[in-house]
C-alpha cells in the first residue's frame, strides 16, 4: 500500500490519508529545543534496534528521524515525534510521525524538490527522508500544521 | 565545550565524542575558526567516527567549517565517516563536495603533512 502525496487543495477534508492500526511501543518525544532531535534520533534508533535492522538501515532512519525533528523546530518552532512498530500482514515496519501545528506547507510540491527551502538550508530534507523510508505521506493545511509519516519496513 | 578540541604541532584536532546538537555544532564551528588564529595553525583535522548520525545540518556544518577555515589560511579534513553514515550522507544527496576527506586520524595527518610539504616545496621553488 503506498501512500499518496497530499496537497492542502486535493485533501481539504481528509486530514489522513490512512487511519493507522495502534503501533506497538508507541513513544512520543516533544520537539521544542535542538536536543529533543537528538533524543528523538537515538530513541528511535533503540526502537529500530529492537526490531532488528540492520545497522545501514540504523542509521538511515535516525537520520530521517533527524530530518523531520529539525523541520518541526525550523518551521513551526513546536512538535511532536511519535515512533512505534506497525505489524501489517505478518511484517513488522518502524513508523516516524512528526506533526506540528505551525504555519503548514504552502506547496508541497515545491517542499519536495531537492535543494527548495523557505528556510536557507540544502533544501535536502523532505526529498530526502522520502528516499531514505520505504513509504512517505505529507499532509498539510496552511495555518493549520503539518504531519508527516513515513515508514521503514524490515525486510 | 561538547567537542574537545587538542592542539598538536601545527594542527588542531577536534574529537567528536558523542551526540551533537545544532548547538554544539555551532559551538564547534566558531572555536575552530578562532582558534586556527590563535595558534597560528595551519591544518584542522575534525575526527566523526564516533558519529552515528550525519544529517544536512552536520553536514553543511561541516562544510562551512572547511570553507571558514581555508578562508583563514589553513586546510580541514573530515576523518572517520563510517560505511553506514556515507551510505546515508549519499542516499541524502550530502556529498561535502570541496571538503578533504580521510579514513582515519592517521590518513588525515599525512593529508595535511603531504600539504605542508608542499607549501614548503612551493616557497623553496619560488626562491
Amino acid at each position: 500500500m503506498r501512500w499518496e502525496l497530499q496537497s492542502s487543495a486535493a485533501g481539504a477534508d481528509k486530514r489522513h490519508v490512512r487511519e493507522f492500526p495502534p503501533l506497538k511501543d508507541e513513544t512520543s518525544i516533544p520537539i521544542q529545543r535542538d536536543q529533543d532531535i537528538v533524543a528523538a534520533r537515538q530513541k528511535g534508533r533503540i526502537l529500530a534496534q529492537r526490531l532488528g535492522f540492520s545497522n545501514s538501515n540504523l542509521t538511515l532512519i535516525s537520520t530521517a528521524i533527524s530530518e523531520l525533528a529539525r523541520n518541526i523546530l525550523l518551521y513551526a518552532k513546536t512538535g511532536e515525534m511519535t515512533l512505534g512498530i506497525l505489524e501489517d500482514h505478518g511484517r513488522d515496519g518502524l513508523v516516524v510521525v512528526a506533526r506540528d501545528s505551525g504555519p503548514g506547507i504552502a506547496d508541497i510540491g515545491r517542499a519536495m524538490q531537492v535543494g527548495y527551502s523557505t528556510s536557507g538550508s540544502l533544501g535536502l530534507g523532505l526529498p530526502g527522508v522520502k528516499r531514505l523510508m520505504d513509504e512517505f505521506e505529507i499532509v498539510s493545511r496552511a495555518g493549520r500544521g503539518t504531519t508527516v509519516t513515513a515508514t521503514k519496513w524490515r525486510r | 565545550m561538547a567537542v574537545p578540541i587538542l592542539k598538536q604541532g601545527a594542527y588542531l584536532i577536534a574529537s567528536v565524542q558523542s551526540a551533537l546538537t545544532d548547538a554544539d555544532l555551532l559551538e564547534l564551528r566558531n572555536a575552530l575558526v578562532e582558534m586556527v588564529g590563535r595558534y597560528r595553525s595551519r591544518g584542522v583535522i575534525v575526527d566523526v567516527t564516533a558519529m552515528d548520525v550525519m544529517d544536512s545540518f552536520a553536514s553543511r556544518t561541516l562544510r562551512d567549517i572547511a570553507h571558514m577555515i581555508r578562508l583563514r589560511g589553513a586546510e580541514t579534513v573530515i576523518v572517520g565517516i563510517q560505511p553506514e553514515v556515507a551510505f546515508t550522507m549519499v542516499q541524502l544527496g550530502l556529498t561535502l563536495e570541496g571538503v578533504a576527506t580521510a579514513l582515519d586520524l592517521e590518513e588525515g595527518l599525512a593529508f595535511l603533512d603531504r600539504g605542508a610539504k608542499k607549501i614548503g616545496r612551493d616557497v623553496g621553488a619560488t626562491g
